[in-house]
């Protein structure tokens, strides 16, 4: 039998009613090769310590709860594997640029409150009644927002973002490639209202190409194809007015 | 929700923090060199304007060692400047397909870069022609 190996990791902490700043915690724990940082986590909190706070749900990369710093980089720890973090200590940190409400969670209010504001959901170009069946569309039109649809609402892109982290009124990545799914879509009506908080100050110009977005992306998103396809979109929007006939 | 006292990380240094920062940095300073090389040629437009002489200084400075080295140290950043544009160009232009497939990103870079060594090699090529 094997000597089962051992992996030290590093939690940074913050406990709002113990009235201090964030601070380290340090555990050796036994793994498997299968194991992932959740796993990890979850062992800690069941065998050494239960006050340590995460969000976890599906275990499968689709529910995006388990986002976080590990080793400094935005990572869903569910599929994070311990074995290819070994020998350690394994960094793990609430995920940046976010306020910290307890140990790894984040408050996620004001990614939210955004979330309603860019109106993810379609509105019918022309309203259907039942009888008249539903809304039909070419794989060619399924195309063009496909892949921008496939975001899990998970925040990693949030902090790789310095942008945002400077400026939190950013509108940010995840949620401008979400709007794009939705003004992409053939049988969406609202695409001038979204266009709105595109061009604003919150909107696609606070993005300053840096692209780390896309690269943290688990679900390869590409939210910096996203806002920068946008930032087009918004010069063509601005320039068309002095266009004869326009506006 | 009596407890609820959320704590804000300090973004100091935040650019030291991830070596994917430190390229996206690096890339937005070298656009202070081309600022800076494009003052040179200012320079030189406004000596041309100012008569023979004043042109023939100019170029005299230019051929000072290190103003050379300046030079040489310019194009290796202008060289970084245009590998790190290329490589950020697919994420800022529509999906391209050609015969129904999207052209992947590195493809895109590629052709930028093939583009750029292009015209460079064209205008050393014109430059070396009007010398000669």
């Amino acid at each position: 039998m094997p000597e089962p190996r051992t992996i030290t990791v590093e939690v940074l902490r913050y406990q709002p009613a113990k009235g201090t700043n964030p601070y380290v915690d340090r555990w050796t724990i036994p793994y498997t090769e299968d194991m992932s940082v959740l796993q990890g986590l979850q062992y800690i909190k069941d065998t050494l310590d239960g006050s340590l706070t995460f969000r976890w749900s599906c275990r499968m990369a689709i529910c995006g709860s388990c986002g976080m710093m590990i080793g400094g980089v935005p990572k869903l720890a569910c599929r994070t594997f311990l074995r290819d973090l070994a020998p350690g200590p394994v960094r793990v940190e609430a995920l940046a640029h976010f306020p910290i409400e307890r140990d790894l969670v984040v408050d996620a209010e004001d990614f939210v409150g955004k979330l309603e504001r860019i109106k993810p959901w379609i509105e019918p170009r022309e309203p259907r009644t039942l009888e008249e069946g539903p809304y039909t569309q070419t794989p060619a039109q399924l195309a063009r927002y496909e892949s921008f649809s496939h975001c899990i609402n998970c925040m990693l892109c949030y902090s790789a973002c310095p942008q945002y982290g400077l400026n939190p009124d950013f509108l940010g990545p995840g949620l401008t490639a979400l709007l794009h799914r939705y003004n992409s879509d053939s049988r969406d009506g609202a695409s001038a209202e979204r266009m709105q908080l595109v061009h604003s100050e919150e909107g696609v110009w606070s993005c300053t190409a840096v692209g780390y977005c896309s690269e943290v992306c688990p679900k390869q998103v590409d939210p910096a194809n996203a806002v920068n396809v946008n930032k087009t979109a918004s010069a063509i929007d601005w320039f068309a007015r002095f266009l004869p006939g326009k506006r | 929700m009596a407890l609820r006292r959320t704590y804000v990380r300090s973004m100091d240094g935040w650019w030291r923090r991830d070596p994917f920062f430190i390229h996206y940095m690096a890339r937005e300073a070298t656009a202070v060199f081309v600022v800076a090389y494009a003052l040179i040629l200012l320079a030189g437009v406004i000596r041309l304007s100012q008569g023979e002489a004043a042109f023939g200084e100019w170029l005299e400075g230019l051929a000072n060692p290190w103003s050379i080295a300046f030079h040489v140290a310019l194009c290796a950043i202008f060289a970084y400047h245009t590998w790190s544009w290329f490589r950020i160009m697919p994420k800022t232009m529509p999906p391209v397909v050609v015969g129904g497939r999207r052209l992947p990103g590195a493809a895109i870079t590629a052709l930028g870069l093939a583009a750029a060594a292009i015209a460079s090699a064209a205008f050393v090529a014109f430059v070396a022609w009007l010398a000669s």
